[in-house]
């Protein structure tokens, strides 16, 4: 997604990127960024919280006319729990990232996409 | 506490599933800039355009049939969010969902900014990427085609929701 909004960026189109994983996005090197410190999955605010996720997008909105320097990562004010033990167990074994129907489907996938583009067809 | 180290966590994490090569992740020494005053107008009647990665379809018709090379596609963003669901599995499932398509895609919320004048309005169509295969797909091919639909929209800023 970093890759995109840089793209983007380049050609002339300001851009904005929501994220949850700020060491992925900040060493990507994204022009502005609003990190969430969420679970994966909700970027642009709490599921069911209307009001949080719209102030989530106007934050981002805000920090895309305000920003004058590339880089700029904005926090949003919400905490995921005072329980800050999801972020201690996601990427362990004793919860693997993907269930294993979703983990055979991701390698069959990418071994397609191999086969694809060792045909030139891609 | 601090945010979560995705990049070492899953180094790890995939060494001791037996994977023997460490993603590289995406890293510039520069980043770009376009500076928002360059466009001349104001958010007010700027065209915002939006980009998810939250492999989105529509619940209303039969997803399109899985396709190898996962290239960027286009959904109508005029109709309400609880219409479109995400085929995701690559989230924290165990911490949260994806249930509440607003929490990953916010068209309800750029809809409302619209109508409250805020922003000028909502391109009518967003874009889904997958970026898990290739950076140099993402670069060569898709961020070519969403710049194209975007020009062809009348976007004037994009955001990018990354789930």
């Amino acid at each position: 997604m970093g890759l995109a909004a840089r793209y983007l960026e380049e050609q002339g189109i300001p851009t904005v990127v929501f994220g949850c994983a700020r060491d992925i996005v900040e060493r990507c090197g994204v022009p502005r960024f609003v990190f969430s410190d969420f679970p994966l999955g909700n970027p642009t605010g709490r599921p069911h919280d209307p009001d949080s996720q719209r102030a989530v997008v106007k934050l981002g909105l805000d920090l895309l006319v305000s920003a004058s320097t590339p880089g700029s990562t904005l926090v949003a004010p919400y905490e995921w729990s005072s329980d800050h033990s999801w972020k201690e167990r996601v990427f362990t074994k004793a919860q693997p990232f993907l269930d294993p129907e979703a983990t055979e489907k991701w390698l069959a996938r990418k071994e397609h996409y191999r086969e694809l583009r060792g045909q030139g067809r891609l | 506490m601090s945010h979560v180290r995705y990049i070492d966590k899953t180094r790890e994490y995939y060494r001791a599933e037996g994977y023997d090569r460490a993603y590289e992740w995406a890293h510039f020494e520069t980043i770009p800039f376009t500076s928002f005053a360059t466009l001349g107008k104001p958010l007010s009647r700027c065209r915002v355009g939006l980009v998810s990665s939250g492999d989105v379809v529509r619940r209303d018709m039969e997803p399109p049939a899985d396709d190898p090379r996962r290239l960027v596609y286009a959904l109508p963003a005029d109709l309400p969010a609880d219409r479109f669901l995400s085929r995701k599995a690559a989230y924290d499932r165990y911490a949260t969902t994806l249930e509440d398509v607003d929490s990953f895609l916010p068209l309800t919320h750029l809809h409302r900014l619209a109508n409250d004048g805020i922003i000028g309005g909502v391109a009518s169509r967003f874009q889904v990427i997958f970026s898990e295969y290739s950076q140099r797909k993402t670069l060569d091919v898709d961020a070519p085609e969403i710049l194209r639909q975007m020009r062809e929209d009348g976007v004037d800023v994009a955001l990018l929701a990354a789930v």
